[in-house]
């Protein structure tokens, strides 16, 4: 039996853990279940904290940059964005 | 004297907010049926590959150098030519970019269904066309639908308001999914314009029939200042009170349509969407007083 790392990407409304789920994105390393852009269109949590109870460990979360002066008002990339994992047995 | 019918001003305050015109059924059945003639379309395909390179290889579709001015890109006689000139896709033309665009390139879409294929394509990842453009002009993308698209053929997906942010292309493959993102499933003859920015792909085709989708980006060579239907545009609007309102806002006000949050917006990067919007109204208007909801003002205030 050999374990494999199932990834929850969750993209966050603010920087708080408990803040709304706005885009997400999920990556199955065991291969028992395959995701794809555009197949979802509910959030599988309604928070990230709501995921954590679920028993998602988080070990990434994105950091608060300063503004670069003269750049403050261009948005760009998801500003808050959380990894959460499971280890997941895989099938041999 | 052109037939062609410009947008109106809320048309075009919310082609500013959300990015997107979508046009329903537009197109003719007849043109339709001319445009998969012209292709090379056939009911009864033996492979993808056999009936990709028979498209690649027959079709009508002209090849057109980089630059090429629209009034000179297709054929008098071609379906693509007489569907550019329909009233109402003349007229969003004319608007967005300008009578006097011209062809970046085109392409025809195929996705092809399972039973084609050795093993299901996935859906395409998120991306924005076509690399880091950080302008404040804009091409177009007109996405031409020949036939009915349904849930299961992966019509292609885009996300409302995301156009005016500054991205490299396929940097955001990793979004899978985001709230308020919309798929295409639209009557035949249907016409999807995109500003450049928006961040779209195409589906994943599930069903047993072939998909179509045949894309134009158009380039301005003009600046992009009132050149649709500026009747009705009333850029000295006063201020509205913001916030304690007492009642909902006017939902055709142009106020409204550039303050309207995304169920993707964060939180306070949401509000930069708005400053970003109301610029680029002023962008379209050429009027550099503009503001909505006060947003810029409260920036923009430095007492001398």
């Amino acid at each position: 039996m050999s374990r494999r790392q199932h990834v929850l990407i969750l993209y966050l409304e603010s920087s708080a853990l408990d803040s709304r789920v706005i885009a997400w994105s999920n990556y199955d390393g065991s291969g028992r279940s395959r995701h794809m852009a555009g197949d979802q269109d509910e959030p599988p949590y309604k928070t990230g904290l709501h995921a954590m109870r679920d028993g998602w460990r988080l070990f990434q979360a994105s950091t608060l940059n300063p503004h670069t002066p003269g750049d403050e008002f261009r948005t760009g990339y998801l500003k808050y964005e959380f990894f959460f994992e499971q280890l997941v047995t895989a099938d041999e | 004297m052109s037939n062609a019918e410009l947008l109106k001003t809320t048309d075009m305050a919310r082609f500013a907010a959300q990015g997107y015109l979508r046009l329903d059924g537009v197109v003719p059945e007849s043109l339709n049926e001319q445009f998969l003639k012209d292709i090379g379309h056939e009911d009864e395909i033996g492979s993808a590959l056999e009936h990709y390179q028979r498209i690649m290889g027959r079709s009508a579709i002209p090849i057109v150098p980089a630059g090429t001015s629209l009034n000179d890109a297709y054929p008098n006689d071609s379906a693509l030519a007489k569907i550019l000139a329909l009233p109402r896709v003349a007229g969003a033309i004319e608007s967005l970019v300008g009578g006097d665009c011209v062809v970046d390139h085109h392409f025809l879409h195929i996705t092809f269904p399972p039973k084609l294929l050795e093993k299901p394509a996935p859906s395409q990842h998120t991306h924005q066309d076509s690399t880091i453009d950080p302008r404040r002009a804009f091409d177009v993308q007109i996405m031409y639908f020949p036939h009915d698209v349904t849930e299961d053929m992966g019509g292609t997906r885009f996300v409302p308001g995301t156009h005016l942010r500054i991205v490299s292309e396929a940097a955001i493959s990793r979004y899978q999914n985001i709230r308020g993102q919309q798929r295409m499933v639209c009557p035949a003859g249907t016409l999807l314009f995109v500003h450049h920015g928006i961040w779209h792909g195409g589906g994943a085709n599930r069903s047993d029939e072939m998909r179509y989708m045949f894309k134009i980006r158009l380039a301005p060579t003009r600046r992009q200042q009132r050149l649709w239907d500026t009747r009705d545009l009333d850029t000295r609007a006063p201020q509205r009170p913001i916030f304690w309102l007492g009642q909902p806002p006017e939902e055709d006000d142009v106020h409204t349509i550039l303050t309207t949050k995304q169920p993707w917006h964060e939180q306070d990067t949401g509000r930069l969407e708005y400053l970003n919007a109301a610029r680029f109204w002023r962008y379209l208007t050429g009027d550099d007083t503009f503001d909505a909801d006060y947003w810029l003002t409260r920036v923009e205030n430095e007492p001398q």
